[in-house]
């Protein structure tokens, strides 16, 4: 149901970014118990409009991702202010920089230890695809090698803009998100092909 | 320089002497440490600093170039190459003894080489990991993933460390030691940690709260980058200076080029100098408004970070409407810069000028003069003058430490010796001291930007370079002041488009290098303190 | 002035007018219960707003103003998020204490707001030892934290916890001889009475310089006691990352978060009781017009008003100053926080004594 939408993405839907609402209003449209699919809304409203960030910068975009903090641009104003330093209680891990062969298993420890629900962001080139430095004999090219990101902030580096554009983007994809049945992000490949058979044949 | 080369052709008659961008002094591996005890401590040589230790691999051979200074003899460059008798089992005896700086230098030697130094206290490996095979910047490094895959295990055998010495076979052996005692209370401080200003890991032995000894882990953000030069063409490598200390880009790619630039006979336009200096001054401000800012939220005073970022948020303005970005400008090309200056730089360079001694004011007020500021900054993280110049402790660090050490005298570059501005100093020696230097220094860089301003004069802001850009063979090295001291820039070329090896030596590589003689004793509040002061920034030091 | 106490007799009557006293005894009981937890809920949510929002305007920022008008949803959003987050519990902890380490801090701040005079005849407890057991209460939350920093095995948590201990049992002398000073003034230790004597004047103007002395030494150490900067040490985030919390995640953290704001409401009440008059208005003797107008406003307002002012203040401390060091938090607290509220309490006796008083 979901995914059909996705395919069917116009072009022009690229640009206003609320594809991913209507999405979810297309979601709830079919068939989701209006209880269940409140009590999911309330949820994903919670958690989306309460993104506390773990600091975690490693590079130039930490600097950029402190001047989001700062009073120009001001990432209170979406209750993203609360940075924690101790990963229990942080919500996501934003990977600002390049993390190298040294780090890979600090940073891999930081988000085993991030209590669920839990989301990436990789910022900057670096944590996209390695950046400048992609050549290197000890950087890791990208940090979707060892955690799975849900969303990518290119730049070198990012914009506080563009931070804020990434961390929209992911309080839209949590709204998506369900906890009480339905697909979760959870759901394993193999159950993913076995509900959607068609996929598979594409994918190949 | 001839009467230098007849007092080291008598103390030490088996050297040879070579021209190229300085003096530089080929050593034997044997007279090698005899010869730099009489570089220290001679009274007519004095070379009492040590700037930098590149590691060199020839092909057929390896071996080590130092380049000294001498603060007392008009601050004279000289390099000292030593060459291992062999190459597979490269050994030098070590400086560290002499220089202290040379400790984490050679460290970094050993790590991307493989020279042993002996009688090192302390040979582990710098920046990668200890199971690391093989040493990357050697010419028949073997880049083969599969060697060194990504390890998502833990490192192991972190307290392990060596000793070599040489046997009276004249043997290299090594001896096993341990960085901490089995009954250390040791605290993990980093790599992700709030305060570490970047992936620095500090491991601490504390007695109660008190600091016993600081051991330190870098290589968090090692990313290869002088191995990266390598395979680069000269203006292809010029946006890593960028990424290493992004709080002082415009100074660091100033340097790569003056470097590039006087290997190739390059005159810069008079307009690209002015830009150059004024771009530089505007880093330093930036970079000392955040430095403050960090000092005060690492003491728990957050209003003054944000106040802080207000005023650097002006500079930022400045840089995005000439170089088209808040950080990693690419600003600084080879010959000149790549833009001309946005109509509006004058007017904004104008008003951060005007509003700046009335918001500094504000910040003394907020936390300068807060009694518990200055209770938790005066007295500690005492670094003596001696210890300064030993360490090699350079930029507002050194200065903080009443070593008078500005580059921007010492050697002039760009326009600097056309303006007028003092070099702060302080006597204090402490963390206070340091912080002291840097707000002063804002003050400083609005002098001479007040002066350049209307004085920018009219021109090319870019001298004509050929497209392909080769550097005739030779070897050069460069410094500038940056904004956290000294930065170096070391190239070999062999005549090819890509240089053989870049060596950047980086200020803040010699001001970590100082944490374990500054915290010890003190508390473990205190190591956030003095990391602040120092202000070091991490991928700096990695590279 | 209105007295709700006349509200609360009323519904012990009906009540009892349909079913035994035990019954209505435990059915107030139960009533009073929940209506302290929805109190402490609301209080604590309303009170994570009004920091974030008061630091972002010390700093020039606006705080919150997306989720709901000017951001008032926020901690909803937050407070939802929260209670969904897993409970990690890790291995080689000690399970029971460090589940329990929470709660006793939550019982800790929920029993002191119990004491806390509300308004007029608004007070869930009112015996003849009012501050002596508020003082008492307010000793057990340290054991939440020792106990939270110590099971969590964990050196930072560790170091957090004994930081706190050590702050929190050294201020609480300041704290009991501050707040004994005011008592040896008023006479009584029943918290009804102190509000009642302070009919015609606060406490802080009718006590005059030892009153001060005694307000100003109360507030530095509840700030300490609070674990609020510039004493933030226990939680210091640039050297230990959270503190004693460290280890703590989802609604256990949340507990700790809650309790921490709490605490800071609980601290501005007594303050306000000891020296701002509780819930009394403000009444200038021989003014008869203003103090009938002063009465109009209902005295909950009057009290939570006067909370939130010394909050504001203590909120004010920690955007403003750095944090201090430990050996500089003892040793401040040892060497002239304590000594001077002694000889405070000596000047107060003699005022007392000698009638130098209004």
């Amino acid at each position: 149901m979901g995914i059909d939408s996705i395919k069917s993405m116009k072009r022009e839907d690229f640009k206003d970014n609320e594809y991913i609402d209507k999405l979810v209003e297309e979601l709830n449209a079919s068939g989701a118990n209006v209880v269940v699919g409140k009590l999911d809304q309330l949820i994903d409203w919670g958690i989306s409009n309460s993104l506390w960030p773990l600091c975690f910068g490693t590079s130039c975009c930490a600097i950029e991702f402190m001047s989001l903090g700062a009073a120009r641009y001001d990432m209170a104003r979406f209750g993203f202010e609360v940075a924690r330093n101790s990963p229990r209680q942080a919500d996501y891990i934003m990977v600002q920089g390049t993390i190298v062969h040294r780090m890979a298993p600090a940073m891999l420890r930081l988000y085993e230890q991030l209590a669920e629900p839990k989301y990436v962001i990789a910022c900057g080139g670096c944590a996209v695809s390695g950046g400048p430095f992609k050549n290197s004999y000890c950087v890791v090219p990208g940090v979707e090698k060892i955690l799975p990101v849900d969303v990518y902030i290119p730049g070198c580096p990012p914009r506080p803009e563009a931070m804020f554009y990434g961390l929209m983007q992911l309080q839209r994809k949590i709204k998506v998100q369900k906890f009480f049945g339905g697909v979760n992000r959870k759901e394993k490949i193999e159950e993913f092909f076995a509900a959607h058979p068609e996929e598979k044949e594409e994918i190949g | 320089m001839s009467d230098i080369k007849t007092i080291i052709s008598n103390v030490c008659p088996s050297v040879t002497f070579e021209e190229s961008d300085g003096l530089l002094i080929n050593v034997p591996e044997k007279d090698w440490h005899a010869f730099a005890i009489h570089l220290k401590d001679d009274k007519e040589l004095d070379f009492d600093v040590l700037t930098a230790v590149v590691g060199m691999d020839w092909k057929d051979s390896i071996g080590v170039i130092y380049y000294l200074t001498s603060t007392s003899h008009d601050w004279n460059v000289i390099a000292v190459k030593v060459v291992c008798e062999d190459r597979e089992n490269a050994y030098i005896h070590t400086v560290s003894d002499l220089w202290k700086v040379a400790n984490f230098q050679e460290r970094e030697v050993y790590d991307m080489f493989g020279i042993k130094f002996i009688n090192h206290p302390d040979m582990r490996r710098f920046f990668l990991r200890n199971d690391w095979v093989g040493h990357p910047l050697r010419k028949d490094y073997d880049a083969n993933p599969e060697l060194n895959p990504i390890r998502l295990d833990d490192e192991i055998n972190e307290d392990d460390s060596r000793i070599f010495t040489l046997d009276d076979n004249g043997k290299v052996v090594e001896t096993p030691t341990k960085v901490f005692n089995e009954d250390d209370y040791v605290v993990n401080i980093g790599p992700q940690h709030p305060s570490t200003h970047g992936v620095m890991r500090f491991r601490t032995s504390l007695d109660g709260e008190v600091i016993k000894k600081v051991d330190i882990t870098s290589g968090y953000i090692h990313r290869g980058i002088e191995k990266l030069t390598e395979g680069l063409t000269y203006p292809q490598i010029l946006h890593f200076t960028d990424r290493m200390d992004y709080m002082s880009a415009h100074q660091n790619r100033h340097c790569l080029c003056m470097c590039i630039e006087k290997a190739l006979g390059v005159e810069v336009p008079r307009r690209a100098q002015v830009i150059r200096t004024m771009m530089d001054e505007l880093m330093r401000i930036s970079s000392h408004l955040l430095a403050f800012g960090c000092t005060a939220m690492d003491m728990g005073a957050t209003t003054a970070f944000f106040y802080g970022f207000r005023e650097r948020e002006l500079v930022l303005d400045i840089f995005e409407k000439t170089c088209g970005a808040r950080m990693s400008m690419n600003y600084n090309v080879i010959g000149g810069v790549i833009a001309d200056l946005h109509p509006d730089f004058v007017k904004d360079v104008k008003h951060l000028i005007e509003i700046m001694p009335s918001r500094l004011k504000e910040y003394h007020k907020l936390f300068t003069g807060n009694l518990i500021a200055k209770n938790r900054m005066k007295g500690i993280g005492i670094l003596s003058k001696e210890n300064a110049v030993n360490y090699a402790v350079t930029g507002p660090s050194g200065r903080g430490s009443n070593w008078s050490c500005d580059c921007r005298k010492k050697h002039p570059y760009a326009v600097y010796d056309e303006v007028e501005f003092d070099e702060v100093l302080e006597t204090g020696c402490d963390s206070y001291s340091r912080y002291l230097v840097r707000m002063k220094e804002i003050e400083q860089s609005c002098r001479i930007l007040e002066q350049l301003v209307d004085k920018i004069p009219e021109g090319d802001i870019r001298a004509q370079v050929p497209k392909i850009i080769k550097l005739p063979a030779g070897r050069w090295y460069q410094q500038v002041e940056a904004s956290r001291g000294t930065f170096g820039v070391y190239i070999e070329s062999t005549g090819e488009k890509t240089p053989f090896r870049v060596h950047f030596q980086s200020p803040c590589f010699n001001l970590v290098g100082v944490m374990d003689l500054c915290c010890t004793g003190f508390m473990i509040a205190d190591l956030i303190t003095i990391g602040a002061a120092l202000d070091f920034v991490i991928p700096d030091i990695d590279r | 002035m209105f007295n709700f106490g006349n509200w609360t007799s009323a519904f012990n009557e009906l009540l009892l007018g349909f079913m035994p006293e035990w019954g209505a005894v435990l059915l107030e009981c139960v009533l009073i219960g929940v209506l302290v937890l929805l109190a402490y809920t609301v209080l604590a949510l309303f009170y994570i707003l009004y920091e974030r929002k008061l630091c972002a305007w010390f700093q020039c920022r606006l705080g919150p103003m997306r989720v709901g008008k000017w951001g008032l949803l926020q901690v909803f959003a937050d407070m939802f998020k929260i209670l969904i987050k897993e409970l990690i519990c890790l291995k080689g902890t000690d399970r029971f204490l460090f589940k329990l380490a929470p709660y006793i801090i939550i019982t800790s701040s929920v029993t002191m707001l119990a004491c806390l005079p509300w308004g007029n005849g608004l007070q869930i407890i009112d015996w003849n030892i009012g501050i002596f057991f508020i003082l008492a209460v307010s000793s057990v939350g340290v054991l939440g934290i020792l106990l939270a920093g110590w099971s969590s095995n964990n050196k930072y948590t560790l170091i957090g916890a004994m930081r706190s201990g050590a702050q929190m049992i050294s201020y609480e002398l300041s704290l009991g001889l501050s707040l004994i000073t005011i008592c040896v003034f008023a006479g009584t230790m029943n918290i009804t009475e102190l509000v009642n004597a302070q009919n015609n004047a606060w406490f802080i103007f009718s006590g005059h310089i030892p009153a001060i002395i005694a307000f100003i030494i109360y507030v530095i150490a509840a700030t300490a006691e609070t674990n609020r900067g510039p004493f933030d040490l226990p939680e210091a985030e640039h050297e230990l990352t959270a503190g004693y919390h460290t280890e703590y995640s989802g609604i256990h953290f949340g507990f700790f978060y809650l309790a921490e704001y709490l605490n800071l409401f609980i601290v501005s009440g007594i303050a306000s009781l000891m020296f701002l008059g509780g819930w009394m208005p403000l009444h200038i003797p021989g003014w008869e017009g203003f103090n009938e107008v002063m009465n109009c406003i209902p005295s909950i307002v009057w009290f939570l008003a006067k909370a939130f002012f010394i909050s504001f203040v203590i909120i004010w401390f920690k955007w403003t100053f750095p944090r201090v060091r430990i050996d500089q938090m003892l040793s401040f607290e040892w060497k002239y926080l304590m000594p001077f509220s002694l000889v405070n309490l000596v000047l107060m006796t003699v005022c007392v004594a000698l009638g130098w008083h209004f």
